[in-house]
């Protein structure tokens, strides 16, 4: 079960927690575009202690601004950076525009 | 920067290995050859974590090289990382106790006739609860 469509508008929890994350620390509270779904995946959160889990999470592909993602960034202002990011580690952004 | 901290949380925690963004060093694009004890390890992890055995996976090696330590993480190697993490996971688990590796190492020096090697730093043994110390 997926909660986000492709072409939806999501925001990266700004979140911190000690644990294993998959969801790069430059990316968190970045706002991006779902491009993709990877299909749900074992939460490696749980797994990292445990060595498996039941728990499965859907896997996005989200899109990024570069300029978005790097306060310094000097290409292209069409550049972008994907990354594959958990949902539960993702928000609804709405209202926001494209 | 689009990631704003947290306000309740002034410094935000970032994981060592989580450099994504950070300036560093050169990267050296030289292929590595890898040697047989790193080949080794990694068939190592992946007996490891099969399906009869279940007890280090993709995630909980990761965890491992995640908490052993910023010290020792950037003092070890690659596959060097993979070898103290499958040691203080079998070790917090129980599956071996510290003092049967290190008696296996000195069995294996002794075999191969290796009168002293540079110790590497490894995570601190568990203690009696299975806990890191």
């Amino acid at each position: 079960m997926s909660n986000y469509a492709i072409g939806e508008r999501v925001q990266v929890r700004a979140d911190y927690p000690l644990g294993h994350i998959r969801t790069p620390f430059y990316i968190r509270g970045a706002t991006g575009l779902i491009v993709d779904s990877m299909g749900a995946f074992p939460n490696p959160e749980i797994a990292a202690t445990t060595g498996t889990t039941t728990e499965t999470q859907p896997l996005y592909r989200v899109r990024f601004s570069q300029k978005d993602a790097w306060a310094d960034y000097s290409g292209g202002p069409r550049d972008t950076l994907d990354v594959e990011i958990y949902e539960h580690w993702l928000e609804p952004q709405s209202g926001a525009t494209q | 920067m689009s990631t704003q901290p947290d306000p309740s949380n002034p410094a935000p925690h970032r994981g060592y290995h989580d450099i994504g963004g950070l300036p560093g060093d050169v990267i050296d694009q030289s292929e590595h050859v890898l040697e047989p004890w790193e080949k080794r390890v990694d068939a190592m992890r992946m007996l490891l974590g099969d399906d009869k055995r279940k007890l280090l996976r993709a995630d909980g090696l990761r965890n491992a090289i995640e908490t052993m330590g910023e010290d020792i993480y950037l003092e070890l190697g690659y596959y060097e990382r993979w070898m103290a993490a499958v040691i203080k996971v079998l070790t917090e688990r129980g599956v071996l106790e510290r003092d049967e590796i290190d008696a296996r190492i000195a069995a294996v020096q002794a075999r191969l006739g290796i009168d002293s090697v540079t110790p590497r730093p490894m995570p601190a043994a568990p203690d009696s609860k299975g806990q890191q110390q």
